[in-house]
C-alpha cells in the first residue's frame, strides 16, 4: 500500500486541489438550492394569506367618543376604529406640544391621506392598528382620558395614536390601508385607489 | 435500437395500460385518457365547466381559487368575475377575499344529506383515488334508467345516486345493444341481439319458446353501447367528448396541483445531481490514484 | 502578528479548543486515522447511505410537524393544506414520504451486504445486535409514520396490524384497547401514534445509530473477505490494508450519496407514488371507518412479513392461526438476530462458503422478494400455498444455518486481503 503524499506530482496536486475546490462549490451551491424549499415554506401559506385577505366593518352604530366593538381584526391584528367628537378633532388639532411626531413625518409606516392632524379619510373616524408600537402589546382605549394607553409599559397615544413624548414607544399607531364602501362601512386592507379598479372591472358588462 | 422495436414496445406499453385499466365495482372496460397538464386553454374550459356543472354539489375543499387560477394562467380579475363561486354578495373586489378561498360548495352538506342520503362527495382528490381514466369514462357514461331515483344510471359508477347533469350539454344516452353476441337473457336462455338494415334491433331467443310469456328480453349493460337522443343536446358527440376530456383534465390537475412545478423543478435538479456526480468521480478517481 | 507568530489562527484556535474538548482526537479516531479494509466494495456504500437518508428524514419531518395538524378532524386536511397551501411543502412531504421508502432500501441492502460477507460474525456480534435494534425501531417508525396522513389505507393498516396485538392470549383485547385508547383506531390513537412518531422513535433511532458507530469504530468494518485487516499491522500500528477512512471513503461516499440522490430525486420529482408502492390510492381518501379499501396491503417494505402473516392458516396446539400468524411474523423479523450464533462456518465471507450457504442465501432472498409480491395483492388459495413454501424457505436459511454451514465444503480465506 502506498498512499504517501509524496508520491504524488505537484501536477496532480493541482488537479486534486482543483478538483476539490469544483466539487466544494458545487456542493454549497446544491445545499443553497436545498435550503430554499425550507426557508420559503416558512412564508405566509396561501391560507394565512387567505385569512389576512380585507375585513369589510360595519361602522353604522359607532358612536363619537367610543371604539367599535367587537373589535375587529385585520391579519390578527386588532383594528382600532374610533369615533370622534367634534371637540376631539379640535383637540387633535391644537394639542400637539408633548407629541413626539405630531406631524407624522415617518411617512413609511402609514399612507399618503393619514397624513394629517387626525391621521385619518375623515375627521370624525380614525382607523388604527392596535399594535403598540413598542414591543407590541395592545393599548387599551380610555374614554375619559380621550387616549390610548398600553398596559405594559406605560406608552400613551392620543385618539389619532399619535405617540406622547416620553414613553418608550418610538412610534406613532400603524394606520392599515382602507376605504369607505358606503356611508355605513369601510374595508379594512384595501386602498380606495385599488378599489375604485376593482369597480370599474365590475361595472363592465359581464360575460357574454 | 431500430424504430419498429421502439413502436413495439410502445404498443406493448399501450396494450399493457388499456388492459391494466377498470373501473371500480363495475366490469365495464374504461376508455383511455390521457391528461395534458400544459394544455391550459382545456384545464380553462375544464375548471369552468366544473365551476358551472359540479361545484354547485361536490366542493373541492382543499384547493383554493388563487391557486387554481394562477397555475391555469387566469388573471384573477377574470376568475374573481367567472368563476368563483358561490356568487359574490358583494361586487368584485369589495370583499377581497374570494380568489383566497377555498372552492366550498354552497350547499347546505346536512340539507344535501336529506336530498341524496349522504352529502355529494368532494372531488378534490377523485383523480387519484379512481384514475383519471375513470373520471373520463364515468361522465361519458350516464344512461337513461326509469329505475332510479333521478332517471339516471351510470354504466361505469353503478347505481349512482346522482342525475345526469351533463345531460343539457350531451342530451339523452340510452343504452343500446352492442353488437351481436349470445347474451343470457334470463336464466338458461341465450339470445341473439341483432341490428337490422333498417336500424332496428332485433332479439333472436334461440329457446324462444322457453321463454316465459309477456317477459322482455333485457339487454345488459355490459353487452350495450350508448346512443344519444339526436337533437337533445347542446354539444355534437365530438364537442361532448371534449367537454368530458378537459373535466376529466382539470380534476387530473386538482388532485396534484405541484405536478407539474415539481416537474419544472425536477429537470433541474437531475441535472444538477448529474454534473455533481461528475465531479464527485472525478475527485474519487483521484484519491483511488494513491491506492494500488 | 498573526502572521509572525510560528501557529497560523486556526491552528491557534484548535490548541485552544483541544485543551477542553477532544476535538482533534475525535477526528483522528474517526476519520483520518480509522481505517477502513482497502478492498471494500459497491455493497458498503449502504451505511454511509442509511445515515444519510436518516438525516433527511429528520429535516423533512421536523418541517412537517411544522403544519401538519394530529387529529382526526384536522390530519388529512393539514396534509393537503401542506401539498397545496405551503409553499414548496408538497416537496417537503413527497422528500419525507419518498424517505420512507428509500431508508428502508438502504437498510434492506446493508443487511444483505452483512448476510453476504458475514459481518455479524465474531466480533462484530453486538454491532449486529445494534444494527437489528434500529431495523424494529425503524419498522415501528414507519408503522405510526403511516397512520398520520390519516387516509383511508392508514387507517385500516392501522386497524389490521393493532388488531395483530388481539392475538395474543388471554390479554389480546384488553392489551388492544389499551394501545389504541379506543374502541377503535381513533383521534386518540392518532395523536399517541404522532408523539411516538416525532418524539420518542426518533430519539431513540438516533441513539441506537450512535452506538452503531461507536461500536463499528470500535471493531472495525469487516469486508468482503471476510477477514480482519487488525491481523496485520505496520510498526506504527496502522493496518496495512487499511485506507483512512478520510478522504479515501468520505469521498467514495459522497460520490454514492450523489448517484443516491439522483435516483432519489428521480423518483420523488417524478414518481412519487411509485405506481403505488410509496403512496396507495386510497390514502388519497380520508380515514373512513365504515368503508375498507378493496385490497387492504401494507407498503412495500413490510410486505414479506406480511405475506408470511396472513400464510399461517392453520391453528396449532389449541391455539388460534391468529396467533401463530403473529408469532410466524414476529419470528422472521427476528431470526436475523440469532445469525451471529447460528452461523458454524469456519470462514465469514460468501466468497469462501460453500455451495449450500450460496445456495441458501439465493433462496432468502428470492423468497423475499416473491413474500414482498405477494403481500401487495389479493390471496388466492394459490398465492396463500406459495407463500407457504417461500414462509418455510425464508425460516430454513436460518434454522438449518448451523447445520448446513459446517457440513459445506469451504476454501481457505486469503492470509491478507486480496
Amino acid at each position: 500500500m502506498s498512499n504517501d503524499k509524496d508520491a504524488t506530482s505537484v501536477e496532480s496536486k493541482g488537479r486534486r486541489y482543483f478538483l476539490i475546490g469544483m466539487t466544494s462549490a458545487a456542493s454549497v451551491a446544491g445545499a443553497i438550492g436545498a435550503a430554499v424549499p425550507f426557508v420559503k415554506s416558512w412564508t405566509p401559506s396561501a391560507k394565512a394569506r387567505s385569512a389576512g385577505a380585507p375585513k369589510i366593518c360595519d361602522i353604522s352604530r359607532l358612536r363619537a367618543g367610543e371604539l367599535l366593538e367587537p373589535m375587529p381584526a385585520w391579519r390578527g391584528k386588532p383594528c382600532f376604529i374610533v369615533g370622534r367628537t367634534p371637540e376631539d378633532v379640535e383637540r387633535l388639532k391644537t394639542e400637539q406640544d408633548d407629541l413626539a411626531d405630531a406631524a407624522s413625518e415617518k411617512l413609511d409606516r402609514q399612507p399618503a391621506y393619514a397624513r394629517n392632524p387626525w391621521r385619518s379619510r375623515r375627521p370624525e373616524l380614525g382607523v388604527y392598528i392596535g399594535i403598540c408600537t413598542h414591543l407590541g402589546c395592545s393599548p387599551k382605549h380610555r374614554s375619559e382620558e380621550g387616549d390610548f394607553y398600553c398596559p405594559c409599559h406605560g406608552s400613551r397615544f392620543d385618539l389619532a395614536g399619535r405617540v406622547v413624548k416620553g414613553v418608550p414607544a418610538p412610534d406613532n399607531l400603524d394606520v392599515p390601508p382602507y376605504s369607505y364602501l358606503s356611508e355605513t362601512e369601510i374595508i379594512i386592507g384595501v386602498d380606495e385607489e385599488d378599489l375604485a379598479a376593482a369597480k370599474d372591472l365590475d361595472d363592465a358588462p359581464e360575460r357574454a | 435500437m431500430t424504430k419498429s422495436a421502439v413502436m413495439g414496445m410502445v404498443g406493448m406499453v399501450g396494450l399493457v395500460a388499456t388492459l391494466t385499466v377498470h373501473g371500480a365495482g363495475s366490469d365495464v372496460e374504461l376508455e383511455p385518457m390521457k391528461p395534458d397538464l400544459r394544455d391550459l386553454p382545456s384545464l380553462q374550459r375544464g375548471m369552468t365547466l366544473y365551476v358551472n356543472y359540479c361545484l354547485g354539489c361536490h366542493s373541492l375543499k382543499f384547493q383554493r381559487y388563487e391557486r387554481t387560477a394562477d397555475d391555469l394562467g387566469i388573471p384573477h380579475d377574470i376568475a374573481l368575475r367567472n368563476l368563483v363561486f358561490p356568487g359574490r354578495a358583494r361586487p368584485a373586489g369589495m370583499d377581497g377575499t374570494a380568489i383566497g378561498n377555498l372552492m366550498q360548495t354552497s350547499m347546505p352538506q346536512e340539507r344535501a344529506k336529506g336530498w341524496f342520503g349522504k352529502p355529494p362527495p368532494d372531488l378534490t382528490m377523485v383523480d387519484r383515488v379512481r384514475g383519471t381514466a375513470w373520471v373520463y369514462s364515468m361522465l361519458k357514461g350516464f344512461y337513461v334508467d326509469p329505475e332510479r331515483p333521478f332517471g339516471f344510471n351510470n354504466r361505469v359508477y353503478e347505481n349512482i345516486g346522482m342525475p345526469h347533469v351533463l345531460a343539457g350539454l350531451q342530451g339523452v344516452p340510452r343504452l343500446v345493444p352492442k353488437r351481436p353476441k349470445p347474451v343470457d337473457i334470463l336464466d338458461g336462455v341465450d339470445a341473439i341481439v341483432n341490428k337490422r338494415p333498417d336500424g332496428e334491433y332485433v332479439t333472436d331467443v334461440t329457446a324462444a319458446d322457453e321463454l316465459p310469456d309477456g317477459e322482455d328480453p333485457v339487454i345488459r349493460g355490459e353487452l350495450a353501447d350508448l346512443e344519444v337522443d339526436p337533437g337533445t343536446g347542446s354539444m355534437t358527440a365530438e364537442e361532448f367528448d371534449q367537454a368530458a376530456y378537459d373535466l376529466a383534465n382539470f380534476l387530473h390537475y386538482v388532485g396534484d396541483p405541484g405536478r407539474q412545478q415539481r416537474h419544472r423543478i425536477g429537470v433541474w435538479v437531475l441535472v444538477f445531481l448529474a454534473g455533481l456526480f461528475v465531479l464527485a468521480t472525478l475527485l474519487n478517481r483521484e484519491y483511488r490514484k494513491d491506492l494500488h | 502578528m498573526a502572521a509572525s507568530s510560528p501557529a497560523g489562527p486556526l491552528t491557534r484556535l484548535m490548541a485552544w479548543v483541544d485543551e477542553r474538548f477532544p476535538l482533534t482526537r475525535a477526528m483522528e479516531d474517526h476519520a483520518t486515522k480509522y481505517y477502513a479494509p482497502k478492498n471494500v466494495n459497491f455493497w458498503y456504500l449502504f451505511g454511509a447511505l442509511s445515515l444519510v437518508v436518516l438525516v433527511m428524514q429528520l429535516l423533512t419531518g421536523l418541517w412537517l410537524t411544522m403544519s401538519y395538524v394530529p387529529s382526526g378532524d384536522g390530519a388529512f386536511a393539514s396534509v393537503e393544506y401542506i401539498m397545496r397551501d405551503v409553499e414548496y411543502g408538497d416537496l417537503i412531504r413527497l422528500a419525507h414520504s419518498t424517505g420512507a421508502s428509500a431508508f428502508f432500501a438502504v437498510v434492506y441492502l446493508h443487511m444483505f451486504r452483512a448476510l453476504a460477507y458475514g459481518s455479524y460474525r465474531k466480533p462484530r456480534e453486538l454491532l449486529w445486535l445494534i444494527g437489528m435494534a434500529i431495523y424494529l425501531v425503524l419498522m415501528a417508525e414507519g408503522f405510526f409514520g403511516y397512520l398520520l396522513p390519516w387516509g383511508n389505507m392508514s387507517y385500516w393498516a392501522g386497524q389490521v396490524i393493532v388488531s395483530l396485538v388481539g392475538a395474543i392470549p388471554f390479554f389480546g383485547a384488553d392489551l388492544m384497547e389499551w394501545v389504541r385508547g379506543d374502541y377503535g383506531i381513533s383521534d386518540i390513537t392518532l395523536n399517541r401514534f404522532f408523539a411516538l412518531h416525532v418524539v420518542a422513535l426518533p430519539i431513540a433511532l438516533i441513539g441506537l445509530v450512535f452506538i452503531h458507530i461507536v461500536a463499528l469504530h470500535h471493531v472495525g468494518s469487516n469486508n468482503p473477505d471476510g477477514i480482519e485487516i487488525k491481523d496485520h499491522k505496520d510498526d506504527k500500528g496502522v493496518p496495512l490494508d487499511g485506507i483512512p477512512f478520510h478522504p479515501y471513503c468520505t469521498v467514495h461516499d459522497f460520490q454514492a450519496t450523489v448517484a443516491f440522490l439522483f435516483i432519489f430525486c428521480a423518483i420523488m420529482f417524478f414518481a412519487p407514488e411509485m405506481f403505488g408502492y410509496f403512496l396507495e390510492k386510497p390514502n388519497f381518501e380520508q380515514a373512513d371507518p365504515l368503508k375498507t379499501p378493496d385490497v387492504i396491503a401494507p407498503v412495500w417494505y413490510y410486505t414479506p412479513f406480511y405475506s408470511m402473516l396472513r400464510a399461517t392458516t392453520f391453528p396449532m396446539f389449541g391455539l388460534a392461526a391468529k396467533f401463530w400468524g403473529l408469532v410466524v411474523m414476529g419470528a422472521a423479523i427476528l431470526m436475523p438476530a440469532m445469525l451471529p450464533w447460528l452461523d458454524r462456518s469456519p470462514v465469514k465471507s460468501m466468497r469462501y462458503k460453500g455451495l449450500a450457504s450460496k445456495v441458501m442465501l439465493a433462496l432468502l432472498v428470492v423468497s423475499f422478494f416473491v413474500l414482498g409480491y405477494l403481500g401487495t395483492i389479493h390471496t388466492t388459495p394459490l398465492t396463500t400455498a406459495i407463500a407457504q413454501v417461500f414462509t418455510l424457505i425464508y425460516f430454513a436459511y436460518f434454522v438449518l444455518m448451523p447445520w448446513y454451514t459446517r457440513v459445506e465444503k469451504t476454501k481457505a480465506p486469503p492470509e491478507r486481503v486480496t
